[in-house]
């Protein structure tokens, strides 16, 4: 994403910005694949919370707190 | 069993101990599960073990398995035995050492049991069942335990490890469908968070001719920083919790001593524990308590394979002994540090990290590695180079692979999507539930069925390991005469079988002190011709060697 970013906004910077050398030969042969990916990942991401949120039990601190174990080895 | 002894057992003519740079040797697994009842929340915890030994005994009378409510024999226990060559007085020993006795002392009795279950004192609540497999379930302290049967390497050790888990749903899921019972949760973690550590050890078969400081001075930094790999992550810094934070093992910090005989106080990262439960004189049993309990199966893996690999290194003198200026402070302080780079002093003056030392102990194994060293022990030295070059790369790409990563990584993303800080009791339930066994509410029970963890046992092999034992261990012997004589088996331990056969006031007592006998090519025949108990015993002790299995 940190390159898209400066990609997009390249055209429109000052010299001293485009003096970075890494930004721009990306540009022009990759430019999707990454976001793709990045977007899958956060849609997984997204899907596997919403999953959780399901299962997790109501009561966070009260579950929690009723967790108590006597000592073992 | 298509992933145990045929196609990854240990191959013939190699040693079980002491010879070979190797995964295979005798070892086994001890999960000690958190347990219970949401709706019952002053309940006496040995009694809610209890009632998991005892569901799981009734689903066993319902078919699924030959019940034998066997008495664990205790004879041949010594917990007080120090590996360093003395033994401590039973009366300086904590109570919860005294683990050759019954659970007696501060704990309920099972005629209290009954009595509190509202039935006659002699009404028969089990604390103690030998299972089909080999296994042993039962109530250590104030927890449900269970015992893997002894296996001969790690993926064998993650099966029957993974069949402990099924055996405990099994329990809990007969529990929740039983009237007049509540329903009670089994966790595999190894915190309360409050203030409360219980174990996950393995055990490994060494022979008794390597010396202890040798053992000792090589594991320690092994130990140290092998939670990298098989850590299972905590939420939550300090033994009473009192920091906020997330750390890689959920034991480090419950850890005060290097070298020691005690597991329940003043917790060693060596354990002296000198109670072989074999001839005493050719091996000693490596009792391991400073592992998490893990889920993840490659972990699980690693965890057993890795210690296999350092314990032969050092039958061969070529361990390496990097030396820590403070190793229990190095514990801590790796596990504290989920970047993987903070450093520990080394008293030569070096400083590393838990990565640079486990890359120390993988390298020693590569360089000692025969080029003919079998399939498995391969698999385990690529598993270890390879997951040690994720972890240097960017630790979160290991998920799939490692315990603490995949909690970590779930964590994250709570912390990215709702803004939550280290304190939020969310993050600590998903601690908590990430452990929980119940299929539909544990979180890696949920990562698993998506697809998000590495599995390396399927689940007809594990559903086997349930009912079976290991083929080539004496757990065979075990695990065929509690399923094939249930009425007759009155007394079990790991190295022993007591019979008591009809008509005959004395009971007979079979001695399986040798872990690599009694199994399905020394005995299987055996069983197979007997057409009694009586008929077994007396074609058993015909032989040569009256009174021990062969």
């Amino acid at each position: 994403m940190a390159s898209q970013d400066r990609i997009s906004t390249g055209g429109s910077t000052s010299g001293s910005e485009e003096e970075l050398p890494e930004p721009a030969p990306a540009a022009p042969t990759a430019p999707a694949a990454p976001a793709a990916q990045e977007s899958s990942q956060t849609q997984g991401v997204d899907d596997l919370l919403d999953e959780i949120d399901g299962v997790l039990e109501s009561n966070a601190e009260e579950f929690v707190r009723g967790f108590v174990q006597k000592g073992g080895q | 069993m298509e992933t145990g002894g045929r196609r990854t057992g240990r191959p013939q003519g190699l040693p079980a101990v002491g010879e070979g740079i190797s995964v295979h040797r005798v070892m086994g697994t001890e999960t000690e599960y958190g347990i219970i009842a949401p709706a019952l929340p002053s309940a006496n915890p040995t009694l809610l073990s209890s009632q998991v030994v005892n569901a799981y005994a009734a689903t066993l009378r319902e078919g699924l398995g030959n019940l034998a409510g066997t008495r664990w024999d205790y004879t041949d226990e010594t917990p007080l035995t120090d590996a360093r060559g003395f033994r401590m007085d039973r009366a300086r020993a904590h109570p919860s050492q005294l683990t050759d006795e019954p659970p007696e002392l501060d704990e309920l009795t099972a005629e209290q049991i009954a009595l509190e279950r509202g039935e006659p004192a002699e009404a028969a609540v089990l604390m103690n069942l030998v299972l089909n497999n080999g296994a042993r379930l039962y109530v250590d302290h104030a927890h449900p335990e269970y015992s893997s049967p002894e296996v001969t390497n790690p993926l064998d050790a993650v099966l029957w490890d993974r069949a402990g888990d099924s055996v405990a749903v099994a329990a809990m899921e007969r529990i929740a469908a039983t009237p007049g019972f509540s329903p009670v949760i089994l966790y595999k973690n190894n915190t309360d968070n409050k203030s409360v550590s219980y174990g996950s050890h393995e055990n490994y078969l060494v022979p008794r001719s390597v010396p202890f400081s040798k053992l000792a001075e090589a594991l320690i930094p092994f130990f140290v920083s092998r939670q990298v790999i098989c850590g299972a992550g905590r939420v939550g810094l300090g033994a009473l919790n009192q920091d906020a934070g997330f750390q890689i093992s959920q034991r480090a910090d419950f850890f005060e001593n290097e070298i020691g005989l005690e597991t329940t106080v003043r917790r060693p990262i060596i354990n002296t524990r000198d109670e072989p439960h074999a001839v005493a004189e050719k091996y000693r049993r490596l009792h391991v308590i400073i592992g998490d309990a893990n889920l993840h199966e490659v972990s699980n893996y690693l965890k057993t394979g890795t210690t296999a690999l350092v314990l032969a290194l050092i039958e061969q003198g070529r361990a390496p002994v990097p030396v820590l200026e403070d190793p229990v402070a190095a514990l801590q302080s790796i596990s504290h540090d989920a970047s993987l780079t903070r450093t520990v002093q080394l008293t030569d003056g070096r400083a590393m990290s838990g990565l640079d030392l486990q890359e120390l102990y993988c390298e020693a194994v590569t360089a000692a590695l025969p080029p003919d060293a079998d399939d498995q022990t391969r698999d385990v030295v690529a598993r270890w180079q390879s997951l040690l070059a994720t972890l240097r790369r960017d630790p979160m790409d290991a998920a799939r692979q490692v315990d603490w990563i995949a909690k970590l990584s779930v964590l994250e993303a709570y912390r990215a999507r709702d803004g939550l800080d280290w304190t939020d009791p969310r993050l600590a339930l998903v601690d908590l539930q990430y452990a929980d066994l119940r299929p539909d509410k544990g979180i890696y029970r949920r990562l698993a069925r998506r697809g998000d963890v590495e599995l390396l046992v399927g689940p007809v092999d594990v559903a086997r390991a349930v009912v079976e034992p290991p083929r080539d261990t004496r757990a065979y012997f075990r695990g065929r005469c509690i399923a094939e004589y249930p009425a007759e088996v009155v007394g079990a331990s790991w190295d022993s079988l007591i019979f008591e056969l009809p008509g005959e006031r004395r009971l007979q007592r079979v001695q399986t002190r040798e872990p690599l006998r009694g199994t399905a090519e020394l005995t299987g025949a055996l069983f197979d011709a007997a057409v009694d108990a009586e008929d077994f015993l007396s074609r058993l002790l015909s032989g040569p060697e009256r009174r021990v299995a062969p």
